[in-house]
């Protein structure tokens, strides 16, 4: 059902690099997995609403200032920085 | 002693730590040396705070000293799943992509445990970014099941059962999207609670699949698992679906007989599938919930059938996209192939491919593909319909009853490698569990029997019980799981480490 071009096309839309033989077992896996979730098109869903999320409301808080961190505290993960930024490769030249 | 001492329950330590009979430093610190000498065999700890511990139990020893316990839990040796930030404390999430990563914060369950007074002694194992039924999808040793060495503990929350299964700590937090508490709870013979939706604040937990995914707790017995969750429940401003429902008491006047309460048996969860020993353990607990006064009714949960299929769309859709934050930018992995580094997009697709395990990356592609363009109403949409005919089988079941019981997992801890090669079989372990995520109801599973392996000489496995309950009922299911703990007397077989 997925071929290895679809593999290519998704993974390109996943960022994610992928060996061709990663792209092989890929291609056989998702078939499998897909075929077995073709059980699904044997359920009537005519006039059924869908459900998001679970019914529980939640609410938003009051958009007020509260502590958050702080760019050190932010910046101390980093695997690259430049002063208080996450430095990255370049973009534009 | 030390043996005697790490058998109690949870509810027994915290009595014995306020009555002053124990220490909550000689419990951490035998709890450290248990961890010690049993822990290279069942690999349920990814790193220790022995020193934060031990800190955090003799403050407690001063509060209890002076009458001032902060909670039942003050003083209580416990552990986190790895994807609870915890300040100063690496936390992966069972990934490479997160190696390093050290949060600048609590998470909010995190918060409460320690403003509770709890001792944390670490970080357990768990499948990569709570995404398997077994631990092995992991870049780190599996952990193995204290109860038989070749087995698995189930997953995702494999560590938390392993670990308080093996006495190396007396409760732990774990996540369920799936049936990632309730399944290693099962395999591993001890008791654990996926709340209600919302019931339990996700601020500072490692997302999975945002409306599914419930933090809850892991210990030997359900009135353990009621104490933790005491502490852990309530509206967090900091996490807008947490609802705003006060917290009960949930122990106060539990005990005692059932009656009045009205159990459903879903015959869809007694069907093909469900192993024979299994069947029988349940059904023998069934009958003692009878005799305890309860009353037993069949019920249908007719698309039952259909759960897993829908909930492989809708936690890979969710997946896709909460993983997209992980790209080399701010935090864990970053990749070091120069000719990648060129480019941004260069950056991400190898960071990404190199942080990223098997079962993830299959997971994240499967997510894309059902919400690409063509694809969206074929798979999500639908899906998203199923969990709505999956919601109304609960509505029209909790019509006639209060809580719906049944067995957690079809099968007990299965072998190591037994089903790594096939994700399919894999995902089957989550057949009877994977309902309540999707409904948003709390699952509570305790321990109900043992199944022998006849294949390979008849070690006892342990089988659990499933228990559903209306939306933040938890009480109903602590109320039907502490009489027949009792009945049972399971919370202090050990298993033979």
């Amino acid at each position: 059902m997925i071929d290895r071009a679809q593999v290519r096309r998704i993974a390109t839309l996943a960022n994610l690099a992928l060996t061709e033989a990663e792209e092989e077992t890929l291609a056989g896996e998702l078939s499998q997995i897909l075929g077995y979730i073709e059980k699904l098109s044997a359920v009537d869903v005519t006039s059924i609403p869908p459900t998001a999320a679970p019914p529980a409301a939640g609410n938003l808080r009051k958009d007020v200032l509260i502590p958050s961190l702080t760019a050190e505290q932010a910046l101390a993960n980093a695997p690259a920085r430049v002063l208080t930024t996450f430095a990255v490769p370049k973009i534009l030249e | 002693m030390s043996a005697a001492l790490l058998n109690l329950t949870l509810s027994e330590l915290s009595e014995k730590l306020r009555a002053r009979e124990l220490s909550a430093a000689e419990v951490t610190q035998a709890e450290l040396d248990r961890i010690q000498s049993v822990d290279p065999q069942v690999h349920a700890f990814l790193r220790l705070d022995a020193a934060g511990a031990l800190a955090q139990a003799r403050a407690a020893d001063a509060r209890l000293d002076a009458k001032a316990a902060l909670s039942p839990l003050d003083g209580v040796p416990l552990a986190l799943k790895d994807l609870f930030c915890q300040e100063g404390v690496e936390t992966t999430a069972g990934s490479k992509i997160l190696s390093g990563f050290t949060p600048p914060y609590d998470g909010t369950a995190v918060a409460r445990l320690k403003a509770a007074g709890a001792v944390l002694l670490g970080k357990v194992a768990m499948d990569e970014f709570a995404m398997g039924s077994s631990n092995e999808n992991t870049p780190f040793a599996p952990v193995h099941n204290p109860w038989d060495l070749t087995r698995v503990p189930g997953g995702s929350s494999g560590g938390s059962a392993a670990a308080v299964a093996a006495r190396e700590c007396f409760g732990a937090l774990g996540t369920d999207t799936g049936g990632s508490i309730r399944q290693p709870a099962a395999l591993c013979g001890i008791a654990g609670l996926k709340p209600t939706y919302g019931r339990v604040s996700r601020y500072g937990v490692v997302a999975f699949a945002s409306s599914l995914d419930q933090v809850g707790p892991m210990a030997r017995t359900a009135r353990d698992c009621a104490l933790m969750l005491e502490v852990i429940a309530g509206r967090d401003p900091c996490d807008a679906t947490s609802a705003e429902v006060p917290v009960p008491n949930y122990l106060e006047g539990l005990g005692g007989d059932l009656k009045g309460l009205r159990l459903g048996v879903p015959r869809e969860y007694f069907g093909q599938g469900l192993d024979s020993q299994v069947e029988r353990e349940v059904r023998a607990a069934l009958k003692k919930l009878e005799a305890l006064g309860a009353t037993l009714e069949e019920v249908s949960l007719p698309h039952t059938e259909y759960g897993i299929a829908a909930y492989y769309i809708v936690a890979t859709a969710e997946a896709s996209s909460n993983l997209a934050r992980y790209d080399g930018v701010r935090f864990g992995h970053r990749t070091k192939d120069a000719e990648a580094l060129k480019s941004l997009g260069g950056m991400y697709r190898h960071t990404r491919a190199e942080g990223f395990g098997p079962e993830v990356r299959r997971r994240i592609m499967l997510g894309t593909y059902v919400l690409s363009a063509g694809y969206y109403e074929a798979y999500y949409l639908r899906a998203q319909k199923i969990r709505t005919l999956i919601l109304r089988d609960f509505e029209a079941a909790f019509q006639k009853v209060d809580a719906i019981v049944g067995p957690t997992s079809p099968t007990p801890a299965f072998k190591l490698g037994e089903r790594t090669s096939d994700p399919l079989a894999m995902y089957l372990a989550d057949a009877y569990t994977v309902s309540a995520n999707l409904a948003g109801l709390p699952g509570l599973s305790i321990p109900c029997g043992f199944a022998s392996a006849s294949s390979d000489g008849g070690r006892s496995l342990p089988v659990g019980l499933q228990l559903i309950g209306k939306p933040f009922e938890e009480r109903t299911l602590f109320r039907a799981a502490l009489p027949l703990e009792e009945e049972l007397g399971l919370a202090h077989r050990e298993p033979p480490l």
